[in-house]
């Protein structure tokens, strides 16, 4: 707890601190912060006066000495106070985070809103300006895109797709259904004298109801994430929000258009909606375009691979930038740009770059955020306000009232086409989480001037978005736990319940990836034949890039090979399932034991903290603050394999209970071998092609020949010898051993599929399945003994011949 | 409410693209190929669930029997006590799930099977001793006649108040 406080304390200084240092080198300069664009060089503070802040050593005299100090203020000027601003806000950010009860019931951006606001109150106050960080093209050019550019590197697009109807449905005939609400309803407001806005016409209300219709879901997001909001809602509001900034541009741009213009005609309106198609699709087709270009380059870039994040940024950026050169949908060309090239780029590039990408998508973007929330409250003070109670309350009416009207009149319409529909509580969910943010606040300080009431449109502008983010961001979370708890029903009590259900949760979600599930199938189908064919033949290297489970598990394959080198041959460990099993038959009636009620409550709290979750790629992948978190997949894995291990070891199967699971496990096992087998082929640098290597029994090996199937009982043994396989991979510490090594751990090859596994990683649900060619091994006979001993004593009659055969004949194999 | 013959082509098209070899059967590793169960903690069993005892693969009517399991339950069906049991009511699907921790198939759920599923479900912080204790307080809790099992009537008294028809149910299945 004091801790806590220091820290606290520690943060408040560090952020106090850093604003005072701020607002000294502010006052402290006089010169004059320009109100455009702050990232032009600095070229503009006049040339005359740097001189005037040196600290003469010698003032009087004429022959000016040189100067052992001096101070050059303006030149480093920008840079220096975009970094303090940076700084600020991301200590405003620590120092939300180190309290996590502040987080919940307040969404972040609430938090800063109100330092911002605070800090332009205080600028305010010694009547300095703040930087133009607001301002249209600094908005648009650099604020914006890192925020689209990681929605859309994180978009979970299984789902995505499967809702693409949905989802396009609300952004556009809501937005639509809202502007032109809103419009009409203020405009129709204008028309009582007593408000005192009379002259606001048709067309200008229009363009401001088109401004504020745009929803920006951040703080919904992050609720929704927390209370675990299912996975369609979330990704309704998720691509909602992406596309109607696309919407909103449009009409925007059509409405200022228009509003210039003394008559609306038909045509016009004809236009306006070609115009629309072309904005949209043509932001989509650039966002391909650069996608594919930019996988195509990193196909090539294994040579250079520091720089290979640098194309991720640089293609997004480039066709984010051509799409506003061309007035097309700047957002949902970076936005496909992103969704196309992760497939392809992750593919082709290293595990480091991958994660580095991640990591910078994720900072960026986080910077962007926290500054646009920052600086909306710093403006917010700031600037001119013109305040008129009857029109911003009613803009606030009107907005909250067209959007529930919207959404259930739009629901009621694409609830039939659905699989899943959408309840009331859904689409209140829906309604509510329609929060306005910076995008709205950016367009309207585009307003041309001419518009003589520019400034109440400010204001109300920014009276709504405080509004919906303070208070709908603030009370959603209640709001929708309230609503949900009446719909669950309380089957916390007991641990039966709690583990069975957690069963039964991953017993549908592995039967619907055994289905594949996908509603769209055929479509899928189509994309995927397509896919496989054409596109990852043009986009994707050859040699598959390392994952970190694929790492992992060459790690342990390495630790077997260690291990197995120590132990004595022969060693009988069982199976842990076989083993329990018998003690428990051995085992006398067990004492009931008593239970206390706090024993059972922390039994619940290791089931809730320890149990597995299922899959939810949704959420993981677009966490705002988290990177996906593999360590639960790794840790089934590795457990897998582990059990493989025991297993396999020699003598375990002399218990012949025919055990069903375990045979099953045995088989199962195998397929994960070859994983591993591949890799290490791959990195050890053959080509991983063998078909007829595939799975060979122990003892053929021995013999090296394809001997009859009856004759080896050996299960897909598995394991044989490989010294030189091994020894590639080890160097010098495997080399010097000349003893044969015991139960061959080295695992053939078949066709490699280790890159399944970092597919399942690193995207949300597609995972591009390789064929695979290999040859199957014939039918698996009951795992009966293939301990090598017995079959070494009936072929080749020496004690341990198998394993220098083996070797030899591993030798003999490894030649592709 | 039958299954619809588009649902049943769908399978097949599944089932063909799942089976490798094109043999009209799938076999372990065919299941095996399905990356998202090696990263099921229970994949093993849901795999096993669709072999029959004996059996070394599963052709299609088996297939689509053991998918049935998992269609939404029809609400209105009227409680005939003359037809059999349709495959996707909630005694049946509960039916599956007590089959996959009841590997040995001898009707109950001893307390190391129950172990068993236990040791898969949680992560690897989890001791021994408190799995143990978790599997002791799950038999505690449902067993009533103290046999130090549950059987397949004391499981699905416990799951009395838990909606399994929409828990076990894939609603894409319909």
């Amino acid at each position: 707890m004091r801790n806590l406080i220091l820290s606290q304390l520690k943060m408040g200084s560090a952020a106090f601190c850093a604003l005072l240092l701020l607002l000294f080198f502010c006052t402290g300069g006089k010169c004059e912060i320009q109100s455009s664009n702050p990232a032009s060089p600095s070229a503009n503070p006049p040339v005359v006066k740097p001189f005037d802040h040196e600290p003469q050593p010698f003032p009087e005299e004429e022959k000016a000495n040189l100067p052992v100090f001096t101070m050059d203020y303006p030149r480093i000027q920008v840079p220096f106070e975009f970094t303090l601003w940076v700084l600020l806000a991301s200590f405003a950010k620590i120092g939300f985070h180190v309290s996590h009860k502040i987080t919940i019931w307040i969404p972040e951006s609430c938090l800063l809103i109100s330092i911002g606001l605070i800090v332009g109150a205080i600028m305010h106050s010694v009547k300095e300006e703040p930087p133009a960080v607001l301002s249209s093209n600094v908005f648009f050019l650099y604020m914006l895109p890192p925020i689209v550019l990681e929605n859309g590197y994180f978009m979970p697009t299984r789902p995505f797709f499967e809702n693409i109807g949905t989802v396009v449905w609300y952004a556009v005939v809501g937005t639509l259904w809202n502007s032109i609400g809103i419009g009409l309803s203020l405009f129709a407001i204008c028309q009582i004298e007593a408000f005192g806005v009379q002259d606001i016409n048709l067309q200008e209300n229009l363009l401001f109801a088109s401004i504020i219709s745009a929803v920006d879901p951040v703080a919904a997001l992050n609720v929704f994430e927390d209370i675990g909001v299912n996975e369609q809602l979330y990704i309704v509001i998720f691509g909602e929000g992406l596309f109607n900034d696309a919407v909103t541009v449009v009409l925007y741009n059509m409405f200022s258009f228009v509003a210039d213009m003394p008559v609306v005609e038909s045509t016009d309106v004809f236009l306006g909606v070609a115009r629309f198609f072309v904005v949209g699709i043509g932001g989509v087709l650039f966002g391909f375009l650069f996608g594919f270009v930019a996988a195509f380059t990193t196909r090539f870039t294994y040579n250079v691979r520091q720089i290979e994040p640098l194309f991720v940024f640089m293609y997004s950026y480039l066709a984010y930038l051509v799409a506003e050169l061309f007035a097309i949908s700047s957002i949902m060309a970076i936005v496909m740009c992103a969704i196309t090239m992760k497939y392809y780029v992750e593919e082709n590039v290293s595990q480091r770059s991958c994660t580095t990408i991640r990591h910078v998508v994720k900072m960026l973007a986080t910077i962007s955020e926290t500054l646009i929330f920052f600086f909306l409250g710093v403006v917010t003070i700031t600037t001119e306000h013109e305040w008129n109670w009857a029109y911003i309350l009613f803009t606030l009416l009107f907005a909250f009232v067209w959007r529930g009207l919207g959404i259930l009149v739009l629901t009621q319409i694409v609830n039939p086409f659905r699989t899943i529909q959408f309840n009331y509580k859904d689409q209140f969910g829906l309604a509510y989480g329609g929060l306005r943010g910076a995008i709205c606040f950016a367009l309207v300080f585009t307003l041309p001037d001419n518009i003589n009431r520019k400034n109440l449109f400010v204001t109300a502008s920014v009276a709504i978005i405080i509004f919906t983010v303070f208070i709908q961001g603030i009370s959603i979370r209640p709001i929708l736990e309230y609503i949900n708890i009446r719909r669950t029903n309380k089957d916390l009590n007991t641990i039966n319940v709690e583990v069975h259900s957690r069963l039964m949760e991953h017993v549908v979600c592995g039967i619907e990836d055994l289905c594949g599930q996908w509603s769209h199938y055929y479509w899928k189908d189509k994309f995927k034949k397509f896919n496989d064919r054409v596109l990852r033949r043009i986009l994707i290297r050859d040699s598959r890039a390392e994952s970190s489970i694929v790492a992992l598990y060459k790690k342990l394959e390495l630790q077997n090979a260690m291990e197995l080198l120590d132990t004595p041959m022969g060693d009988i460990s069982a199976a842990p399932s076989i083993v329990s099993l018998h003690d428990e038959k051995l085992a006398a009636s067990r004492p009931k034991k008593k239970f206390l009620a706090a024993d059972v409550k922390k039994m619940h709290d290791i089931l809730s903290k320890n149990m597995y979750q299922i899959r939810q790629k949704t959420i993981a992948f677009t966490s705002k603050h988290n990177l996906p978190n593999n360590s639960q997949a790794q840790e089934i894995l590795i457990r897998r394999h582990q059990s493989i291990r025991r297993s396999i070891r020699p003598g375990s199967f002399r218990d012949p209970v025919g055990d069903f699971l375990t045979r099953r496990k045995i088989l199962n096992k195998i397929k994960l071998n070859e994983l591993l087998v591949s890799v290490l082929q791959s990195t050890s640098g053959q080509s991983p092609r063998s078909s007829s290597r595939s799975l060979v029994p122990l003892s053929r090996l021995g013999t090296l020949r394809e001997s009859d199937p009856r004759q080896q009982p050996g299960a897909p043994g598995v394991d044989t010898v490989d010294e030189r396989g091994l020894g590639s991979l080890k160097g010098s510490s495997l080399r010097g051993r000349k003893a044969p090594l015991p139960a061959p751990r080295k695992r053939l090859s078949s066709q490699a599929e280790g890159d399944g596994d970092p597919d399942d990683f690193k995207e949300a649900g597609e995972a591009g399945e390789r064929e695979e060619a290999a040859a199957r091994p014939p039918p698996l006979p009951p795992p009966r003994g293939w301990v090598p001993d017995n079959q070494d004593s009936q072929e080749e009659g020496t004690g341990r011949p198998l394993i220098r055969h083996s070797s030899q004949g591993s030798r003999g194999s490894w030649r592709p | 409410m039958k299954i619809s013959p588009a649902h049943i082509i769908r399978l097949y098209d599944r089932f063909e693209f799942l089976d490798k070899e094109g043999s009209g059967q799938l076999r372990l590793e065919d299941f095996a190929e399905v990356k998202e169960l090696a990263m099921n903690p229970i994949g093993d069993r849901i795999i096993g669930a669709f072999f029959s005892p004996g059996q070394e693969t599963v052709d299609f009517p088996s297939f689509v029997r053991i998918l049935a399991h998992f269609r939404p339950t029809d609400k209105n069906r009227a409680k005939d006590s003359t037809q059999p049991e349709p495959v996707n009511s909630r005694t049946s699907k509960l039916k599956f799930a007590f089959q996959l921790y009841d590997q040995d198939r001898d009707g109950k759920i001893s307390r190391a099977e129950l172990l068993q599923v236990l040791r898969e479900m949680l992560g690897m912080q989890v001791t021994e001793e408190q799995l143990e204790s978790i599997a002791d307080r799950a038999i505690q809790e449902a067993d009533l006649d103290r046999d130090d099992a549950i059987s397949f009537e004391e499981f699905r008294k416990s799951l009395e108040k838990v909606n399994i028809e929409h828990k076990m149910s894939i609603r894409f299945l319909r």
